[in-house]
């Protein structure tokens, strides 16, 4: 049912990519825009030909338009009219609801992400880097050959050492749990959610309300499209390992902190629920059962995977917290940019962090509600705390971990991190595409 | 919640719009906690000739909450009135909610329940009720928004407590009678 062959490959793939670049880049006016977009198609993989693809023949880019972008592409006002408030607005002008507040807020944001110039992302993969140097390359002559679209800032993104397992700068195991979805080849593991419907993420199709949303006109731009929230986070590692040292003496005890922070083991991604003392390896690597678990009647109290911990708060597992977790999910995409800071290295200031995309059919249901509330809401589950990695934190708040016969506290968590960018874009179909090229 | 803060009772008066400073929330300004936490009061003209069919919608969602006793879980409440009166100008309703978290947090939650446990059947049966309701987020919160008569005054006999925190007490309370008696 799912339109393969229009869909663009980013949420449905996983290209064998250790590097990736995102280009984010403004018209000087309509026509050029339209023509680079025109030779630029070509190259715009979709998921079926994504997954044809061979070593050689690897489309694997991907663009996406800012509210500001469709409109200077020549999209009429009506049109514009029926996309989402929160894309016509753009991310910036909802900081205060999403938590962007003090040195997250977007005055203080990278790359030109705020101005009102910037119009498309190109996102470029690729498998090495001398295939990267090829792309930034062949994307420059693309450029090159339309003087009036221009690149405003670009950031780069790599894996980082160790290579065996993929992980952010504060060494966690990434890309566990991915949302099933019917009609794609995404299957769901024991203990996840049943596959979504694929209007949850993509326009045009029923949603877990079994209609198809009203989409956002004309369908000619929009079907088969997704949007997408991006957010650029710095990571201060330095502080996050200090912090691991004040807090536990030994290797083991810093290990077990980290891994309440998250709700996992940081090395293998072992879930709390099922391993609560010590890690294990096999388990965190085993797709059968590392999603395998509940908290409900598992662990309805936290003693092995703390109420306020960052799995548990995105992902919540819990009909009493929610009863329709189905429609709060989003695709996650992305990376880690910046140089990795050496194991007992101390802080050395750079910026490095990870730059990712939430894909969803609707930004302020799903993308929205998980920062807004899930994340930041000191009311979640009554525990007067934020999520403690991406809650804007000043050190005010706690993180209680749930413990016989007294439960601990992590007094003051710092911010591990900081907001560095974000903004909204609609990643439309092949069809979509050529619709905006045929503008006139 | 703080301290002993709910050992003293306070009352909070409100401005007109119902809230102090203008903060945004997902779909539109959020209302703020007072003393007897958030909550609302949404009145609506009922249609002609749909009394009957409201009234007979209490049965309906007594037993959904007698089979389910959690479904309304996740919208955090602390009480529901459902009120029907004459004012001289046609039958209104009047739906009064207490609850521990601004209602634009869990709007969607809230219409999701709204249908799986036929809450909405009474609400069909107003005018202004948006007909694309199931899909259609931003007019249904309009809708509430539109017939929301804020506060201008609330009163806590024990303020700022939560509905999770009183079952906490009452079950530490019979957790402690329990313990008692096993001391004789």
């Amino acid at each position: 049912m799912l339109e393969l062959d229009d869909i663009q490959h980013y949420l449905l793939t996983r290209p064998q990519a250790s590097i990736a670049r995102y280009n984010f880049i403004t018209f000087r006016n309509a026509q050029s825009g339209r023509k680079w977009l025109e030779t630029l198609l070509e190259v715009i993989g979709t998921v079926n030909s994504v997954n044809a693809g061979s070593a050689t023949d690897m489309r694997w880019v991907t663009v996406a338009f800012t509210f500001n972008g469709l409109r200077k592409l020549g999209v009429d006002e009506d049109s514009l009219s029926t996309f989402p408030e929160a894309f016509k607005q753009g991310m910036a002008a909802r900081a205060a609801m999403l938590g962007d507040t003090g040195e997250n807020h977007p005055d203080h944001w990278e790359d030109k992400i705020t101005s009102p110039d910037l119009h498309a992302a190109v996102i470029l993969f690729a498998r090495d880097r001398d295939e990267c140097e090829r792309c930034i390359q062949k994307h420059q002559e693309y450029m090159d050959q339309h003087p009036g679209v221009e690149i405003l800032s670009t950031v780069h993104l790599e894996a980082t050492p160790p290579f065996d397992y993929v992980h952010e700068h504060f060494g966690y195991r990434d890309r566990i749990t991915t949302p099933a979805i019917e009609g794609t080849d995404i299957q769901a593991t024991p203990g996840s959610l049943p596959p979504s419907k694929p209007g949850e993420f993509f326009l045009g199709y029923p949603d877990e309300t079994g209609v198809i949303p009203k989409m956002p006109q004309p369908e000619a731009l929009t079907r088969n499209g997704s949007f997408l929230g991006y957010r650029k986070i710095q990571e201060h590692v330095g502080k996050f390992r200090d912090f691991l040292k004040a807090n536990g003496t030994t290797e083991e005890e810093q290990e077990l902190i980290a891994a309440k922070l998250m709700g996992r083991w940081r090395k293998s991604g072992a879930p709390l629920v099922l391993c609560p003392h010590k890690d294990d390896r096999e388990l965190g690597f085993d797709d059968q059962r590392n999603n395998n678990f509940d908290y409900e009647k598992m662990d309805p109290h936290g003693y092995a995977c703390p109420l306020g911990s960052h799995i548990r708060r995105m992902n919540v597992r819990d009909n009493k917290v929610s009863q329709i977790m189905n429609r709060r999910l989003i695709i996650r995409r992305g990376g880690t940019y910046g140089p990795a800071l050496p194991e007992d290295a101390p802080e050395d200031g750079a910026n490095r962090g990870i730059a990712v995309f939430g894909g969803c059919a609707d930004i302020t249901r799903q993308f929205e509600f998980l920062l807004s509330v899930w994340s930041t809401d000191p009311e979640f589950q009554e525990l007067n705390e934020k999520d403690p990695f991406i809650g804007n934190h000043d050190g005010t708040f706690d993180m209680t971990i749930p413990k016989r016969p007294i439960k601990k506290k992590l007094k003051n968590i710092p911010a591990f991190t900081t907001t560095k960018g974000g903004a909204y874009f609609f990643l439309p179909g092949i069809k979509g595409l050529r619709y905006l090229i045929s503008l006139k | 919640m703080n301290n002993h803060e709910w050992a003293s009772p306070i009352a909070t008066s409100l401005p007109k719009e119902g809230y102090f400073k203008l903060e945004e929330g997902r779909y539109g300004p959020v209302f703020p906690q007072t003393p007897a936490n958030y909550g609302f009061t949404v009145i609506a003209k009922v249609k002609p000739g749909r009394e009957e069919a409201i009234r007979e919608y209490g049965k309906v969602i007594e037993e959904a909450v007698k089979g389910s006793p959690s479904v309304l879980a996740p919208l955090k409440l602390h009480y529901l009135r459902w009120v029907l009166f004459d004012v001289g100008s046609g039958l209104h309703f009047m739906y009064q909610g207490i609850f521990d978290t601004d209602f634009d947090k869990y709007v969607e939650d809230a219409i999701a329940l709204f249908n799986s446990t036929g809450i909405t059947t009474v609400f069909v049966n107003l005018e202004g009720w948006p007909e694309d309701w199931r899909t259609n987020v931003d007019a249904v919160t309009r809708f509430f928004r539109e017939h929301q008569r804020p506060s201008f005054l609330e009163y806590g006999e024990y303020p700022y407590v939560s509905a999770d925190e009183v079952k906490k007490a009452l079950k530490l309370k019979a957790a402690f009678s329990e313990m008692l008696d096993q001391m004789q």
